[in-house]
């Protein structure tokens, strides 16, 4: 009877201890959370009343109410620009080769295990790397394309494991349907893969790009430069041939660069510059997030095998 | 496609294998065109170690591997330079240390919470609510660190510095909690449900099952997540440049300010130094540093993941 007894109550405490963790598990669900929404609401609070057209189309300032952002957005904007162009079609080429193509040996294991190393690399390692080779050895000095391509290697592993994941996730029988007219692999993999596959790539490259916007670090260590009061050359011209490519050349600075400035300077009203560049920019990689997020719904209903 | 071309059959014929060569040459170009893009990604490695190890050889050309292994004092940029790593090094450990604190806890309990208490509604709005904290970049981060948190942490703790690492470091612990915990959920997700269906008809609650069945049998996965929130947290950079000072101290107290291996590479980083100086050299071998210590906890943590996979 005691020996039930016993049993029952310890019945019963295991059942408190199981109810308890699941408030203790919603707890820290909270946490994280918590410290999300008083992060956007802290910036909100302070920057929100900076945010204006003045303060987007303005250049740096040594005083803060006239200093603004155009810089450092036309800069994001320019570095991530050379950034897609570089990643997407390496990574998705990559992805492809990794997924449709690569045979079974050492080779494809060896470059397996690299992506999933790289994945683990401190991001101011690839500034470090990108400031002796590229600025240095390659000669492209500060500028906005070594920016774009440090960014690019940055983002690289994460373009090839969405291509991968998306390219597997097409139905073999897909493929053999294309063998089976006569279609070579590439005509396959170019005419009924990668169609099929786009969202999910799409997906991908948003995601990493929205990484890339928030990268600090890296672009510190190549030498973007802090307090900029000039803009790059327009890569579109009124006189032929209408296109210029000087701004690849040219030096730069980025949104969380500019903040990081405003930042670690004493005054207060830096800081409440620097909270309406880091609202900017949190808006810019939610709402890149977001877009993700429903690009991904929206095809994941569209196509059914 | 002009069809009149192929009218005749023989003709036809001859047309379409007369393609076939130059078909077969294409198909060839485009697959070693593909391969080049996959092993551009070992070129990154390549390119990584090359710069470090190369810079890191000029440096150690000029200072002695003993005395940056052993001189507890890192004043590159001063008239009299000591080049001991020590005290970024020890900086770098605490402000991981103190973001390990709060993530790792933080992270499995989630990841239990998510895997085997959630329904499965919660889990799909948790989820990514709690991967958008991976979303919000650093320097947001850092400016949290300096502007929110460390004022908050004042009120308990009066003689708190400005700049200090314990603040630095909760921010990174709360930053890194997505890696943490949505690894270490999947590698959970991942346990086969008969061994699920095992303990609880054994009559186990989900506490037991998920402490005495499920942790064991998902450690490695979960082994991987710790090790990736730790290469996370020493490679963190904005939020110690921020919130933790940039002066190097030897020192194993959070709440002193402190500079960062990955603090001094942007503190050195920002200013202008000539291509070549020891000073520039510096910032690569502390860089260096930095790689072998990820490297030596990858390195555990594989050999972790092999002693304790479990294959069903």
């Amino acid at each position: 009877m005691a020996g039930a007894r016993s049993n029952l109550a310890t019945g019963a405490r295991r059942k408190f201890y199981d109810a308890a963790f699941a408030i203790m598990g919603l707890l820290a669900t909270f946490i994280g959370l918590i410290t999300l929404s008083a992060l956007i609401i802290d910036l909100a609070s302070d920057g929100g009343s900076r945010l204006s057209w003045q303060f987007v189309s303005s250049f740096p300032s040594r005083f803060p109410q006239q200093a603004g952002i155009l810089s450092a957005w036309v800069g994001t904007t320019l570095v991530m620009l050379v950034t897609a162009l570089t990643a997407v079609p390496l990574g998705v080429a990559a992805g492809v080769y990794l997924e449709e193509y690569a045979p079974k040996n050492w080779l494809t294991a060896l470059i397996e295990i690299n992506i999933a190393n790289l994945a683990g690399v401190p991001s101011i390692v690839y500034g470090l790397m990108a400031l002796g080779l590229f600025v240095y050895q390659l000669g492209l000095g500060h500028s906005v394309l070594t920016a774009g391509l440090t960014l690019a290697l940055l983002i690289l592993p994460i373009v090839i494991v969405a291509t991968r994941e998306s390219v597997r996730a097409v139905p073999g029988s897909m493929r053999e349907a294309a063998y089976a007219l006569g279609a070579t692999k590439w005509q396959t993999v170019k005419d009924h893969v990668l169609p099929y596959s786009t969202g999910g790539i799409l997906t991908g490259v948003i995601i990493a790009l929205s990484r890339a916007i928030g990268e600090t670090a890296p672009l510190i260590t190549i030498g973007a430069l802090t307090f900029i009061a000039f803009l790059p050359d327009s890569p579109v011209k009124a006189e032929f041939p209408f296109v210029s490519f000087d701004w690849l050349m040219s030096p730069f600075t980025v949104m969380p660069i500019q903040m990081f400035n405003w930042v670690s300077r004493p005054q207060e009203e830096f800081h409440l510059n620097a909270a309406a560049a880091g609202l900017t920019l949190i808006l810019m990689t939610l709402a890149m997030n977001g877009l993700a997020i429903y690009l991904r719904y929206r095809f994941r209903k569209r196509i059914r095998w | 496609m002009d069809l009149s071309n192929y009218a005749d059959p023989a003709t036809a014929r001859e047309k379409i294998l007369a393609r076939i060569p130059m078909r077969r040459l294409r198909e060839k170009v485009i697959e070693t065109l593909l391969f080049l893009s996959a092993l551009s990604s070992v070129g990154i490695t390549v390119g990584i170690v090359g710069i470090l190890l190369y810079e890191s050889f000029v440096f150690f050309k000029q200072v002695s591997l003993i005395d940056f292994l052993t001189d507890t004092q890192w004043t590159v940029l001063f008239a009299d330079p000591h080049y001991g790593i020590m005290p970024l090094v020890t900086g770098t450990v605490v402000t991981s240390a103190v973001a390990l604190l709060v993530a790792l806890p933080l992270g499995t309990v989630i990841a239990i919470y998510l895997s085997e208490y959630a329904s499965t509604k919660v889990r799909e709005i948790i989820k990514p609510a709690l991967e958008m904290l991976s979303a919000v970049p650093t320097v947001v981060f850092g400016y949290f660190a300096l502007l929110s948190v460390t004022p908050l942490l004042q009120r308990f703790l009066p003689n708190l510095p400005g700049f200090n690492m314990l603040a630095a470091g909760i921010v990174i612990g709360i930053m890194i909690i997505p890696y943490v915990s949505s690894l270490s959920e999947d590698a959970m997700k991942a346990v086969p449900v008969h061994i699920r269906e095992g303990s609880y008809a054994m009559g186990a609650t989900r506490l037991q099952t998920a402490l005495r069945v499920l942790l064991p049998s998902a450690l490695s996965g979960i082994a991987s997540a710790y090790v990736l929130g730790f290469s996370r947290a020493v490679g963190e950079t904005m939020v110690v440049a921020i919130a933790a000072g940039q002066q190097p101290n030897l020192t194993l107290n959070p709440m002193e300010p402190a500079a960062t291996i990955t603090a001094y590479i942007v503190q050195v980083s920002l200013g202008d130094l000539p291509h070549g100086s020891v000073a520039y050299q510096s910032i690569f071998a502390a860089g260096l540093t930095l790689m072998l210590m990820t490297l030596v906890f990858n390195i555990a943590g594989y050999l972790l993941r092999k002693k304790f996979r479990e294959i069903y």
